[in-house]
C-alpha cells in the first residue's frame, strides 16, 4: 500500500502509522499497569500510570499536526484521505482510552491504603482482560488492515457491557452487605465504569478500521447491553 | 412482448435515463476509436447525464479527449482517425451521414485548454456564431444575444464598457470566460471543456469553476481535467479512463471516496500514472 510515485508521501504514511501505533501501545500499557495498581494496591504503580497519560496525549496532537499537514500538502483521496481520516479519529479514541485508564489510576492511589477483601475484584478483572484483549485486537486490526478482526471486537462488546452490568451489581451488594464498603466500592464502580467506556471507545477504533479498510461505513446498531442506567436494587428484600 | 413492455422500450428509447437517475443526454456504446492501426478508445459505453458535470480524468494517452472529441466529431478532421460504435445525442446518432456536421457543432460547444478567442471585438467573438447560424433577426436580437451570453459567462461587468475592445487584450481568466460566452451563445445543449482551467491562475480558476457550478443547471457539460480537486469540486459524476478503455464511471463522491476498481484508486491516489 506504500507505493507512490511520491516517495516522501509514502514516508508521511510511515510516520502516521508509526505514531499511531505508538499510541495504542501507550494506552495498551497504561490500561494494564492502572488496573494492576488497583488490584495490587501500589501507590507507585499508579503514579507512573498516572503520569504516563501526558505522552499520549503528546502523540496525538503531533498525529493531528502531521494528519493536517498532509491533507493541506497532498490533497488525499480514496484510500489515502480514509486512512488519515482514521487515524485521526482513533488518535482521538486512543486518547480518550489514555484519560479514562488515568482516572482509574488515579483511583487506585485513592484506595491503596484501604484493605479489600480479594472477590471484590473479580469481577473488575475479568472487565480489565476483556477490555484489554479487544484494545489489542483492534490495534492488531489496524495495523494488519483485519477487516474480520475489526468485526469481531465491534461485536464482543456487548460481553463487557454484560460483565459490567453483574459488576455494577455485585458492588452494590457488597455496599448493602456493609457500609465501610461503600467508599471503596464506589471507586471500584467509577474504575469499573471507565472500563466499560474504554470498551466503547475501543469499538469505535474497531468501527474506524473497518470504513478504513472496506470504504463504508459500519451503520448496523451497535450490539449495546449496558442498561445499568436504568437498573434499581431495592435496598430491603421485598 | 406484451404491450407495457413495448412501450417501456419506446419510452426508453425516446428517453433514456442514466444509472443515476437522471435524462441520459450523451449516451455511448461499443464507442472504439483507432488513428490508423493504434487503437486509441477501446469500447466505451456510458450515459453522460444531462443538466450536470461530468468529469473525465485518467493519466495522458488513456482516451479521455479523444472520446470528448467524439461528442462533436471533432476527430473527424483527423484524417487517420476512424471512429467505430455508436455515440448518439438525444437518440441521435451523430455518427449518421445524414447528419448535418455544422448544426452538431452547434448544438455541442468546446472550450479548449488555452483560451483562444477570435482575434476580433470581445462584441464579434460571442456574435460570431449566432450570426453565421443566423439566429439573430437583428442587430437589436443581437446585442441581446452577446449581453446575455456575456452576462451568463460572469464577464458582462468586466466587459460592458470596453465591448469593441480586441478579446485578446483581456487576461487569460478572462479570455476564457469569454470563450465559454462564446460557446453559449449559439445555444448549446452539450458543452465539452478540455481542461478549462490548466492555463489560469488559481482566481480565474475558481471563476470559472463558479461558471461551470452556474451553467449545469441548464446544460451538459462535460469537462477533461487533470486535476483531481477540480473534478471533485465541480463534477457530479465522475469516468475514470486508462488505457484507452473506460475503467469506472459512477458518482463523484463516490469515486473520490472509495473506488470499486483498483485502478481507479490507484491513480486518483498517485500510485500509477
Amino acid at each position: 500500500m506504500n507505493n507512490h510515485i511520491v516517495k516522501s508521501y509514502d514516508a508521511e504514511f510511515q510516520e502516521l502509522d508509526r505514531l499511531t501505533a505508538h499510541m495504542g501501545g501507550l494506552a495498551e500499557k497504561l490500561l494494564a499497569d492502572a488496573f494492576a495498581a488497583l488490584e495490587r494496591r501500589d501507590p507507585n504503580l499508579a503514579a507512573a500510570a498516572v503520569s504516563s497519560d501526558k505522552a499520549i496525549d503528546t502523540l496525538e496532537q503531533q498525529v493531528q499536526e502531521r494528519a493536517i499537514l498532509m491533507i493541506a500538502k497532498r490533497q488525499p483521496l480514496a484510500n489515502d484521505l480514509r486512512h488519515i481520516m482514521t487515524v485521526l479519529k482513533i488518535a482521538g479514541d486512543l486518547e480518550r482510552i489514555g484519560d479514562l485508564a488515568k482516572n482509574i489510576a488515579k483511583r487506585a492511589l485513592a484506595v491503596s491504603g484501604e484493605s479489600h477483601p480479594k472477590p471484590l475484584m473479580n469481577g473488575l478483572r475479568h472487565m480489565s482482560e476483556l477490555a484489554m484483549r479487544q484494545l489489542k485486537d483492534a490495534l492488531d486490526a489496524l495495523s494488519t488492515r483485519d477487516a474480520a478482526k475489526a468485526r469481531e471486537v465491534w461485536h464482543s462488546d456487548a460481553g463487557l457491557d454484560a460483565l459490567y452490568n453483574s459488576v455494577f451489581r455485585e458492588l452494590l451488594t457488597y455496599m448493602m452487605e456493609d457500609p465501610r464498603n461503600i467508599g471503596l466500592c464506589t471507586h471500584l464502580l467509577f474504575g469499573a465504569k471507565n472500563i466499560e467506556r474504554i470498551g466503547d471507545h475501543t469499538t469505535n477504533i474497531a468501527e474506524n478500521v473497518l470504513y478504513l479498510v472496506e470504504g463504508v461505513a459500519m451503520t448496523d446498531e451497535r450490539p449495546k447491553s449496558d442498561d445499568t442506567s436504568s437498573m434499581v436494587l431495592s435496598a430491603r428484600p421485598a | 412482448m406484451d404491450m407495457t413492455a413495448a412501450k417501456r422500450l419506446e419510452a426508453e428509447r425516446i428517453a433514456p435515463v442514466t444509472q443515476a437517475g437522471l435524462p441520459a443526454k450523451v449516451v455511448a456504446r461499443d464507442a472504439n476509436v483507432y488513428y490508423g492501426e493504434k487503437h486509441a478508445l477501446k469500447s466505451v459505453n456510458v450515459d453522460i447525464p444531462d443538466r450536470g458535470v461530468t468529469a473525465f480524468i485518467g493519466p495522458s494517452g488513456c482516451g479521455k479527449s479523444t472520446f470528448l472529441r467524439c461528442i462533436n466529431r471533432m476527430n473527424d478532421t483527423i484524417s487517420s482517425c476512424r471512429v467505430t460504435g455508436n455515440i448518439t445525442i438525444d437518440n441521435r446518432d451523430i455518427y449518421d451521414p445524414s447528419l448535418d456536421v455544422v448544426q452538431l457543432r452547434a448544438r455541442v460547444g468546446m472550450v479548449f485548454q488555452k483560451p483562444n478567442p477570435f482575434p476580433k471585438s470581445i462584441y464579434d467573438n460571442v456574435a460570431y456564431g449566432p450570426k453565421i447560424h443566423g439566429l439573430a433577426r437583428s442587430k437589436a436580437d443581437l446585442d441581446e444575444i452577446v449581453s446575455a451570453s456575456l452576462e451568463k459567462a460572469g464577464l458582462w461587468n468586466e466587459v460592458k464598457d470596453r465591448l469593441l475592445d480586441s478579446g485578446t487584450g483581456l487576461s487569460g481568466g478572462q479570455q476564457q470566460r469569454l470563450c465559454i460566452a462564446r460557446a453559449i451563445a449559439v445555444n448549446p445543449e452539450v458543452i465539452l471543456m478540455d481542461e478549462p482551467c490548466s492555463a489560469l491562475d488559481p482566481i480565474a480558476t475558481a471563476k470559472v469553476e463558479t461558471l461551470i457550478d452556474e451553467l449545469r443547471a441548464n446544460y451538459c457539460i462535460i469537462i477533461v481535467t487533470h486535476s483531481m480537486q477540480q473534478a471533485a469540486r465541480v463534477s457530479q459524476r465522475t469516468a475514470f479512463f486508462h488505457l484507452g478503455t473506460l475503467v469506472e464511471e459512477g458518482p463523484t463522491e463516490k469515486i473520490f471516496s472509495s473506488p470499486s476498481d483498483p485502478r481507479t484508486q490507484d491513480y486518483i491516489t498517485g500510485r500509477i500514472g
